[in-house]
């Protein structure tokens, strides 16, 4: 549970490698972990984004978008986290299929490579399409450029790339050519309209859904979703899903329940840390 | 007179996660004690799953001995302190008890609960062992409730190298993540848990068993036999319209964020929980009981169960009723949910519900509910909490390969051996007969733990 590698990949978005030989012999993509990193601590579900059974070690990238993760992000090389529970979830099976575009949405790229590498394993063609607010907050775009027949870019500001939503280059790719399937992975608008353009061409999509966790082992259906009109526990029958069945409105309604919570508890902390200065 | 333990006032009580019985005083033990006939053919004792030899406890706390009357139960029993407070005994031990004929049984829950706190604050000399000392093999304990605590430790003392694995991050199972701290706080969890560790028994947490390792991997890594003790951990959701809006927990949801995670403490704790004003719980168990009374602590106006049978029929225990009742909780019994509805944020404001009647009997000998026409109302709410059940977690089964279920999901087990359908693996607790009770998960983990002892040392002298 050591962290034995720690790069800063943009602002606020960090790279850990850490010590966890039974998870990386376990590993798969599509798997998660779900860490505590101190004793008061929340239990934070993150993709595991890459392992290496031979070295016993798991990649975990981390947005700072709350208390939370803002604090992991702080964490150095040689901490450790307090527990690390995983793998987790159901893997995503892995298939030839011809041609597959994978599309991500800011972080999203971290929980999409081990995916997108695996189809490449595979054998399958991968087109690779790349959304982020702006130029510096695309990350990992050699690490997908090497697994890539063709990678396209888009930031919402027009700072690199397409100006717009990465929703517009996959509408193009599958207007020009016939793809077996699209995988998604973004956050949940993102998610929505990629599935909704995939569903215009008729062809499959996939997407990885982060409900709001706490066990991730299917005690408590926190995480419920809604697939085809059926409730599923994302954490067990998931996180990937067939995107055309999914619910995300409701998905996106249950993310925000402990918003102002999460705010407020947020504040405190960046407070704390400017006292402490 | 059977002696009455003090208890928290309501109103205070109701306002703090303290706990609410506060234990009898040493005088009131003694007087208790000394209302027990010493039977020479004592029923209670058949009432209790582990056999406790009742009288002679008693007999020593009369005696003066509460040392030697811990050490009693001991014999029988490694969690006195959990057992002596969460155990229905008035369906068990106190039910049999002979004085219950003509008037009130012995309150022996309420004693046994009296010498393990003597034991606790006295610092008694509690058993323990050398690692070096445990020779007889390697057992591993999948899940860290009362069942494969107890069988750990009794595995542990008949000299075994026992391991328990446990999912979450802290062992205890419904101990720690569902019976609020009001009713059994965690620091005695903490301190039983610790005892077993100076039995020589491992505990490692943050291992989900059929993912993280998996059972056939457990006998390659040494493991001679497995026992599996996950109990009954899976939600069971009404399947009604609009139970995914927010503000809709499962009970299980919601204790494990009051509980393990210690959202009453938040922001000091980082996760966290919304009550609103208007609470409704649905289902009237001891686990609706927990939930309900937990919602009052945390600031709820209202809260209410709502219950689709009559008063008779609730399953909790009376003293939990008496107790959630005192504190100001409302039932609202022969009332079904049929419907939730919200906001345009998707958060719950109402919950529509209809009356019922009591019908014919059903399977279960309970008069069955039936909806009167047109008793349709409304129940304006902020939150829902479910409890109406729980079923077998599917991890661990479905990635098991060879292991017999029955109809309902749980664990096939031979009910002498606690073996499954697999050599070597053990089960027991409510992964074997649904939610049940503390005391008879401990009885399963008890009867394992024999079990491997005689299998494993058959299969010693049968490869010599
Ligand atoms: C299966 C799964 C895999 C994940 N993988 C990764 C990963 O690889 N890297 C990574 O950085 N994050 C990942 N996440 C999301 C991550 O768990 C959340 O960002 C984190 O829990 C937020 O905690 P916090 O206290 O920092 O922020 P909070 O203060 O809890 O949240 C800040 C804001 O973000 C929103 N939010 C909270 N949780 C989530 C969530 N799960 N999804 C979307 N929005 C949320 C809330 O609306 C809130 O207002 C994953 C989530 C799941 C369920
Ligand atoms: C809220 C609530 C209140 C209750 N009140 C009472 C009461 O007052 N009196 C009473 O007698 N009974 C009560 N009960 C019932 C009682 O708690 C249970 O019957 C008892 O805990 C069952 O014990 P167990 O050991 O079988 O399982 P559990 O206590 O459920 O423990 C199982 C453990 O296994 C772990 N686990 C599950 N799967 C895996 C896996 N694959 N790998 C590793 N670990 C795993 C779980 O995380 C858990 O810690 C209550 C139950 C609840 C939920
Ligand atoms: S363990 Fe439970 S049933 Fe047995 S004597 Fe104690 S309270 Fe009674
Ligand atoms: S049955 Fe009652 S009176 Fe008799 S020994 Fe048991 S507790 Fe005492
Ligand atoms: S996170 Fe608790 S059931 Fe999925």
């Amino acid at each position: 549970m050591k962290i034995i590698d720690k790069k800063q990949l943009a602002p606020e978005i960090v790279r850990f490698i850490v010590e966890a030989p039974q998870i990386a012999k376990k590993a798969q993509p599509g798997h998660f972990i779900i860490l505590r990193y101190k004793e008061n601590g929340e239990r934070i579900p993150l993709t595991i984004a890459d392992y290496n059974r031979e070295k016993g070690t798991i990649t975990l990238v981390c947005q700072g978008i709350g208390k939370s993760t803002y604090e992991i992000n702080r964490m150095e090389v040689g901490d450790s986290f307090l527990d690390l529970l995983g793998p987790l979830g159901k893997a995503y099976p892995i298939k030839k299929l011809g041609t597959v575009v994978c599309v991500a949405g800011g972080l999203g790229v971290a929980p999409l490579y081990p995916k997108a590498k695996a189809l490449y394993e595979a054998g399958n063609r991968i087109i690779s399409l790349i959304g982020a607010q702006r130029k510096e907050l695309l990350i990992m775009t050699e690490e997908m450029a090497a697994i890539s027949a063709e990678i396209h870019f888009s930031t919402d500001d027009g700072s690199f790339g397409h100006h717009g939503f990465i929703t517009e280059p996959l509408r193009q790719v599958l207007a020009r050519e016939k793809v077996d399937e699209v995988v998604a992975v973004g956050p949940v608008p993102m998610m929505a309209s990629a599935v909704k353009v995939a569903r215009e061409f008729n062809v499959p999509v996939v997407v990885s859904l982060n409900a709001l966790m706490v066990d991730g082992t299917g005690m408590c259906g926190g995480c419920r979703v809604t697939v085809g009109g059926e409730t599923k526990f994302c954490c067990v029958d998931g996180p990937t899903f067939d995107g055309a069945a999914v619910d995300f409105q409701e998905l996106l309604m249950r993310q925000r329940y402990y918003q102002e919570q999460e705010k407020e508890a947020f504040h405190r902390c960046k407070l704390e840390e400017a006292g402490q200065e | 007179m059977r002696q009455q333990m003090p208890k928290q006032d309501p109103a205070v009580r109701r306002t703090n996660f303290d706990e609410v019985a506060l234990g009898f005083t040493a005088e009131q033990a003694l007087a208790e004690a000394k209302r027990c006939l010493n039977c020479k053919k004592p029923l209670c004792v058949q009432g209790c799953p582990v056999e406790i030899d009742i009288p002679q406890f008693i007999t020593l706390l009369v005696a003066g001995k509460p040392d030697q009357a811990l050490a009693k139960i001991k014999e029988k029993n490694s969690l006195p302190a959990i057992c002596g407070r969460v155990c229905p005994q008035e369906n068990q031990c106190e039910k049999q008890c002979v004085l219950g004929r003509k008037g009130e049984p012995v309150a022996i829950g309420a004693l046994e609960r009296y010498c393990a706190d003597w034991g606790r604050a006295n610092q008694a000399v509690e058993p323990s062992c050398e690692p070096e000392c445990a020779v007889k093999g390697k057992v591993a304990v999948v899940g860290s409730g009362p069942a494969g605590l107890t069988a750990a430790a009794d595995l542990a003392l008949m000299g075994y190298r026992a391991t328990l694995f446990e999912s979450l991050h802290a062992p205890g199972g419904v101990l720690r993540y569902g019976i609020p701290e009001f009713r059994l706080p965690k620091a005695i969890v903490d301190y039983e848990v610790g005892n077993l560790k100076k039995l020589g028994v491992e505990i490692k947490t943050n291992v989900l068993v059929g993912k993280t390792i998996t059972i056939e991997e457990l006998f390659a890594t040494g493991y001679e036999a497995v026992f599996i003790g996950t109990g009954a951990g899976l939600p069971y959701f009404l399947d009604i319209p609009g139970e995914n809006l927010n503000g809709v927990y499962s009970a299980n949801e919601f204790l494990t964020r009051v509980n393990l995670m210690k959202a009453y403490l938040f922001p000091e704790y980082d996760t966290p929980v919304r009550i609103g004003k208007r609470v409704a719980v649905v289902g009237a168990g001891n686990v609706a009981m927990d939930a309900a009374r937990t919602a009052l602590r945390l600031g709820a106006e209202t809260v209410s169960i709502v219950y689709r049978r009559s008063r008779a029929e609730m399953p909790a225990r009376r003293e939990e009723i008496e107790n959630a009742e005192e504190e100001g909780v409302v039932f609202r019994l022969l009332t079904n949910p049929v419907r939730l509805e919200g906001d345009e944020r998707g958060n719950l404001t109402t919950m529509i519900c209809q009356k019922m009647a009591l019908g014919e009997p059903d399977a279960s000998g309970r008069r069955r509910p039936v909806p009167i026409p047109g008793s349709e109302e409304e129940l304006p709410v902020d939150t829902v909490i479910v409890a109406v059940g729980q079923g077998p977690n599917p991890i661990l089964l479905q990635a098991t390969t060879g292991l017999a279920l029955n109809k309902r999901g749980y664990i096939e087990v031979d009910p002498e051996t606690m073996m499954t359908s697999i050599p070597g693996v053990f089960a027991g607790g409510d992964i074997v007969t649904g939610a049940a009770t503390v005391i008879a998960a401990m009885g399963a983990g008890k009867k394992a733990a024999r079990a491997i002892d005689r299998y494993l040392a058959a299969k010693k002298e049968a490869g010599k």
